[in-house]
């Protein structure tokens, strides 16, 4: 076992075991943060691996967390009522794309393709245009504004500003009730896993070597007969889908979803944790966005006035000294430690074949 | 940017107050998205340096304005809140390229996470210093009234702010094709490599244009500051429009830029007046996004015959 497996396993299991020892609300953070961990596994792949920064994560994120949250609020509405919030903007009948989300398979399953239709068709307008680069992180950071303000301007169907809220049932089960956070923390601990995991694999793959070979030198990609595009639409659609998951997650633990949490800032700031972890390193983005925003929770609630000020500056500093992140940074020291091992058996090694392997 | 005060007229294109209205707030729109991105367009289009603390910039010019307006009692002190914002947020940007930008170069993302931390930074020594309400500037007696003409009531402070936007661009045309240092700043944006070879200190051009962009956008807060209270998030609610403008206009064309400004403003102005505020807005983002499809690169953009840009 290399060290890095051993930090992974041992952190995992210091993970697993966070409802025994860690008192209520620290734990309900730490669930929280780890709800945000799904979207920065996407960042990492869209953007550490395969070279797209998208600043507008925030609006899968969004829709992934509006399915959800309307799903919710229609099962916590009385039977043939509508939302609280239609009453109060005027709204007498629900809109006829309300509708659908009373189910629950219908609400789930658009938290999963809505989210990932969305970031194919985006990608599919972009890459086929070989739109790259900066231009890629300015326009989707204008779509996120676009996303905010037309769910802020159409209060009466998205509540506006206030967002979805004051939800109390899912499949059944009364949120908040007895189990349930501990539930939660370790439903959400399974899809971060299972989304590490899964882009893991996606990495070893054909698949994720050309993703890195798109990154590192697009043309010659093309030139070798692949069409790049295609790849980046596919990448592209499965960050999408693990930001829309994530938004998911996130809505069920913080019990609302307003257009604050999905807009520009929120976007920005997600690409900022995991290039804090190391936009390269699966780990190193969970851990960015997980450490990051319990060091913003603490930092922000002890000091409002300093945490602008540490995070701009916390953002100036990795960028200037560590551009890899603080995966980067801890990288060769684990390689070092696993380096003696490795070269120990000199040995049996011969023939040239297997140096090639 | 709603639309003129004044009173109100049926909203039909058949009705030429209210058309000569939207024009005038087409105008009006473009001019100050001129001035909040023209300063962008210059630094972006020559070093591929995202600078998204530009809007901050904005918003120091804004608060430099407002101080001036404090020490200089009377109209008198526009006369000291030009030059006052202009050198205060170029000497920022030297300050800000010497620092770092310097430092990322051909890394144009990285600059992007940066100047956000810088943003972040001036955000919150703006609330830190002014408060995180607005600080009103009172337009100087000369410049509170308005205009009628033809039925339209135009306001003297958005004519004013229409005036300066065509003196930046006037004055940036005149530097830039009419001086040795516009010679250098177009040589090096068309190679680099070249222009560095045939004894242009590009370093030195980068810092200057680096320097001038800000003070643009220094400019631009003084005449923000004269329509609409400062507060900490000014700069905010216009980076992702000004970047908008540049990306429509096109890489490194000021001609681009201005012409990109122009088509906004206009756009903004009447769907404004046709559907709500926000609605607007989202057709004016989609409408850009959708534009990029047939021209990626924009209204203007240089030809080149090479594979990939140089970074």
């Amino acid at each position: 076992m290399t060290p890095k497996r051993a930090l992974l396993l041992a952190l995992l299991l210091a993970l697993a075991l966070a409802p025994f020892y860690l008192s209520g609300y620290n734990l309900i953070l730490v669930g929280r943060f780890l709800a945000l961990a799904v979207v920065a596994i996407g960042i990492s792949l869209i953007w550490g691996t395969t070279g797209i920064l998208s600043l507008g994560q925030g609006l899968f994120f969004g829709l992934g967390a509006y399915a959800l949250a309307m799903h919710l609020k229609l099962v916590s509405t009385p039977a043939g009522e509508l939302p609280d919030f239609m009453v109060y903007n005027g709204v007498e009948a629900l809109p006829w794309w309300w509708a659908p989300f009373a189910n629950p398979a219908f609400a789930l399953a658009a938290v999963l393709l809505l989210p990932a239709l969305a970031a194919a068709a985006l990608g599919w307008l972009m890459f086929r245009r070989r739109i790259t680069g900066v231009y890629v992180s300015l326009i989707t950071q204008a779509l996120v504004l676009a996303f905010a303000t037309l769910l802020i301007g159409s209060q009466g169907v998205t509540s506006g500003t206030n967002g979805i809220t004051d939800y109390k049932t899912f499949l059944g089960l009364e949120l908040r009730g007895p189990g349930f956070v501990n539930g939660l923390y370790w439903l959400t601990l399974a899809v971060v896993v299972g989304a590490y995991v899964g882009v893991k694999l996606l990495l070893k793959s054909h698949f994720g070597k050309l993703l890195v070979a798109i990154r590192d030198g697009e043309n010659r990609v093309r030139f070798l007969g692949y069409d790049p595009a295609a790849y980046k639409i596919a990448a592209f659609a499965v960050g999408g889908l693990l930001a829309g998951v994530s938004g998911a997650l996130f809505a069920v633990h913080v019990g609302t979803i307003s257009p604050a949490m999905v807009g520009v800032i929120p976007s920005i700031e997600f690409v900022v944790w995991v290039a804090l972890g190391g936009r390269e390193s699966l780990g190193g983005a969970v851990l960015g966005i997980v450490a990051g925003n319990l060091i913003k929770d603490r930092v922000s609630s002890a000091y409002p006035e300093m945490w602008l000020y540490v995070m701009g500056l916390l953002f100036v500093l990795v960028v200037l000294g560590m551009p890899r992140g603080l995966a980067g940074w801890v990288k060769p020291w684990l390689e070092r430690l696993s380096l003696p091992r490795r070269a120990a058996p000199p040995a049996r090694v011969s023939g040239p074949e297997r140096g090639e392997a | 940017m709603g639309p003129v005060a004044g009173t109100p007229t049926p909203r039909s294109p058949m009705n030429p107050v209210f058309v000569g209205e939207q024009l005038f707030n087409g105008f009006s729109i473009a001019s100050i998205l001129l001035l909040a991105a023209v300063g962008l367009a210059l630094s972006f289009g020559l070093m591929r340096v995202i600078n998204m603390a530009h809007g901050e910039m904005l918003m120091v010019a804004g608060y430099l304005t407002y101080l001036s307006s404090l020490w200089v009692p009377g109209p008198a002190y526009l006369l000291l809140a030009f030059p006052l914002a202009f050198a205060g947020t170029a000497l920022l940007g030297a300050l800000l390229e010497v620092s770092m930008i310097r430092r990322l170069y051909g890394r144009p993302l990285d600059t992007l996470l940066a100047t956000w931390g810088v943003s972040l930074i001036l955000q919150q020594a703006g609330r830190s210093l002014f408060g995180p309400t607005g600080v009103p500037v009172t337009a100087p007696a000369w410049l509170s009234g308005a205009l009628q003409v033809w039925g339209l009531t135009i306001p003297h402070t958005r004519l004013f702010v229409i005036a300066v936007a065509l003196a930046v661009l006037g004055g940036l045309a005149y530097l830039l094709t009419r001086t040795r240092f516009g010679m250098h700043v177009r040589a090096v944006n068309q190679g680099r490599e070249v222009a560095q070879t045939l004894g242009v200190n590009t370093r030195q051009v980068d810092l200057l244009v680096f320097a001038l962009g800000s003070g643009l956008a220094g400019i631009a807060g003084v005449a923000l500051a004269l329509l609409s209270p400062i507060n900490p998030t000014v700069g905010q609610s216009y980076i992702v429009n000004a970047f908008l403008v540049v990306i429509l206009g096109g890489i490194g064309s000021i001609a681009g830029t201005a012409l990109s400004a122009a088509a906004l403003g206009f756009f903004t102005a009447f769907t404004e007046s046709i559907t709500s505020v926000s609605l607007a807005k989202v057709l004016v983002l989609v409408l850009v996004v959708a534009f990029l499809q047939f021209r990626p690169r924009g209204f203007i953009s240089a030809r080149s015959r090479a594979l990939e840009e140089a970074a």
